[in-house]
């Protein structure tokens, strides 16, 4: 394998919660190799799209990255970069897309004028070149009437027009790592399936690689090379997409995928995961997910898990595991 | 509903049905102009019928927009219809006057998507699930109303002693679940659930799908689910009805339907759900080309055609019938004898 494009170590952001610092975010590494799509899956406050902001340096204060966090992108080091390096980086080396496109446009301006400030900012080329250019993004994204929608205002666009112009935005600057954070959730499942379909062709065309951030595991499937399961805060297993989707070890892992309904489960109770995420800053010293683990057991609660390497790109940090590693 | 339907459905063993609705039609206007004249109407349900069975559960599915919610408001009479009827129990809801309606109120509840909105953030969560007690006079004083509040908690799982907190102190699944007790407080027959698990996170929905299931069967509800979620369909309802910009495009029962689709938006919606089988990954198909048209100006003939896969002649002008095919109703000409043959060539 290539050496990765985006390297995360350690990775921590903390917020202040009740006197002291609650790190959102703990000790999460990662790496993304070239053309790959690796997914980060969790529920709601797991710390996902945290850890996305962070890599692109866009957590706002009161939150902090930790100074033994390690970020590298090609051979740089994220975290060390000035700020007008930064800037040089967010666009062209990494794009972020969002859950909702309207918030990510200007609701005042004409999206084809947003795709052309964007490609003037990133290249020296003339009015009407540049214009003859954003209309073949937006032909290469299958918007329907390519120069007519140039001058249509983003509120009338439909969802998944919106998401197509952001989209192109990002084919403005060809970025060799795409950050797609939720970018289907908002819309209609039709639609969803336009748009990841869009996505994989892009992602092939281009041999870009995608950080994908959802909480939906059909999407997962249909998208990703290999998966990271996050909760609270911590990576909980990671693996290609056949290892976590078809033999999940963690206990966090299996109850997530037994708890989707389908018709396959008709008839019967779908798999429950007792009780709810304890709040930030109430979390457990130990595994995170002590408090609600089935196989929970002795050093759980009170002593983080260590990683266990089940294979070359499977891993997971759970005690029962290792437990059973080990013997 | 037609005989051989009927039949079909004693020789299924489906009960009669607790709700009807024929010809249902909700339209909402668009005003302009200084003097607010009606310009255009917005056809958010344009024709719907629906047969709920006693005890069993029908899922309204949809994009949005489609109507799916108005169909559920207007049942409730949350919203007025200008045309059609609402059967529960052989009356027509649409008829009555709302003080001879008031008793059906008690007869038919709702679940919303966002139990945050849904509940006084300054009312504590036992008052907020004897209100509809007070309101219908159950229970004859105040203490009798506060012992069947904490009856109802340990119904839905929470702990009764939790009654005096706000809504606040509660997780997001709790205050669904806090939604479905007060629900539940007046002994409502027919529960309608819009949305109510959506916007729950996976682990937290399976344990509100599985308490609604046990409520079923203990409580012998009927269920109306309105819901975009066709996982949720499979997993939770007996019956499908699809929509597709105010009117039923299939409908029948979900096995069959969701194992056979017939109709092309069925099958399009059916296919662009991403699923976890890992032998079919990256074979999603490309969902519907294109977006839903706007309510207030749907395409003449079939609503589906300009976004159809399949369309051929008669479509563009002469709107289809829902007709019944194989067991299931769907509203389509590809099933519509006059014009088949033209369709297979």
């Amino acid at each position: 394998m290539s050496a990765p494009i985006l390297t995360v170590e350690n990775l921590s952001v903390s917020f202040p919660a009740a006197g002291a610092r609650a790190a959102v975010v703990d000790g999460v590494s990662l790496a993304v190799s070239p053309g790959e799509v690796l997914a980060l899956v969790g529920e709601s406050g797991c710390g996902k799209s945290m850890t996305a902001l962070a890599i692109l340096r866009l957590i706002a204060k009161p939150g902090r990255i930790e100074a033994t966090s390690r970020i590298a992108f090609e051979d740089r080091d994220v975290l060390a970069l000035k700020v007008t390096q930064m800037r040089a980086l967010r666009g062209a080396g990494i794009a972020m897309i969002f859950q909702e496109p309207m918030a990510s446009l200007n609701p005042v301006q004409t999206v084809g004028d947003q795709v052309i400030e964007a490609l003037r900012l990133h290249e020296r080329v003339g009015r009407s070149a540049a214009r003859d250019r954003a209309a073949r993004i937006f032909e290469r994204v299958h918007i329907p009437d390519p120069r007519g929608r140039l001058d249509a205002y983003p509120h009338q666009l439909s969802g998944g027009l919106k998401q197509r112009v952001m989209i192109a935005m990002m084919l403005v600057v060809r970025p060799r790592l795409l950050i797609a954070d939720e970018p289907t959730t908002a819309l209609d499942v039709t639609v969803q399936a336009q748009i990841l379909a869009l996505l994989r062709e892009l992602q092939d065309e281009l041999d870009m690689s995608i950080l994908l951030i959802t909480h939906d595991f059909g999407v997962v499937n249909e998208l990703a090379d290999r998966v990271a399961v996050m909760y609270a805060g911590r990576i909980a297993e990671e693996g290609t997409r056949a290892e976590v989707l078809g033999a999940p070890r963690h206990p966090y892992t299996q109850g997530l995928l037994r708890s989707i309904p389908s018709l396959a489960h008709r008839g019967s109770d779908l798999e429950e995961i007792a009780g709810t995420v304890p709040s930030i800053g109430t979390w457990p010293a130990g595994c995170r997910f002590a408090t609600r683990c089935p196989k929970v057991f002795a050093p759980c609660e009170a002593e983080v898990p260590q990683t266990v390497r089940l294979s070359q790109s499977h891993r997971t940090a759970c005690h029962d595991v290792a437990r059973e590693f080990v013997s | 509903m037609s005989a051989a339907a009927a039949e079909a459905d004693a020789a299924r063993g489906t009960p009669p049905p607790l709700l009807k609705v024929e010809g249902l039609k909700t339209w909402f206007p668009i005003r302009t102009g200084v003097l607010q004249r009606v310009d255009r109407w917005i056809r958010a349900v344009d024709g719907v019928d629906l047969e709920i069975p006693q005890g069993k559960t029908l899922a309204l599915v949809g994009e949005s927009g489609c109507g799916k919610t108005t169909v559920g408001r207007s049942i409730l009479r949350l919203e007025q219809p200008r045309a059609g009827r609402v059967l529960y129990d052989d009356t027509d809801l649409l008829a009555l006057s709302r003080a001879a309606l008031r008793p059906y109120r008690q007869a038919m509840q709702i679940v919303f998507q966002d139990p945050t909105s849904s509940l006084d953030p300054r009312m504590p969560v036992r008052d907020a699930i004897a209100e509809g007690l007070r309101s219908f006079s159950i229970g004859a004083n105040t203490a009798e109303r506060t012992e069947r509040v904490a009856e109802l908690m340990t119904m839905v799982r929470l702990d009764p002693e939790h009654m005096w907190r706000y809504p606040h102190e509660f997780s997001g699944g709790q205050k669904q679940r806090i939604c479905i007790a007060r629900a539940l407080a007046v002994g409502p027959k027919l529960l309608i659930c819009d949305e109510s698990v959506s916007a729950l996170d996976v682990s937290i929905q399976a344990q509100i799908l599985n308490l609604l299931r046990e409520l079923q069967q203990r409580l012998r509800l009927t269920y109306l689910f309105i819901t975009h979620d066709l996982g949720v369909v499979g997993h939770i309802a007996d019956r499908v009805a699809v929509m597709y910009l105010g009117q039923i495009v299939e409908t029948g029962e979900v096995t069959e339907i969701f194992e056979e689709p017939k109709h092309p938006y069925t099958r399009a919606l059916l296919g662009s759900v991403p699923r976890l089988d890992l032998e079919r990954a990256g074979r999603l198909g490309g969902g519907a080309p294109g977006d839903p048209p706007d309510p207030a100006n749907p395409p003449e003939g079939c609503r589906f055609h300009t976004r159809c896969p399949q369309v051929f002649e008669p479509c563009a002008d002469t709107p289809p019938a829902l007709r019944e095919v194989q067991g299931r109703r769907c509203r389509c000409h590809l099933y519509d004898p006059a014009h088949m043959a033209r369709a297979e060539l």
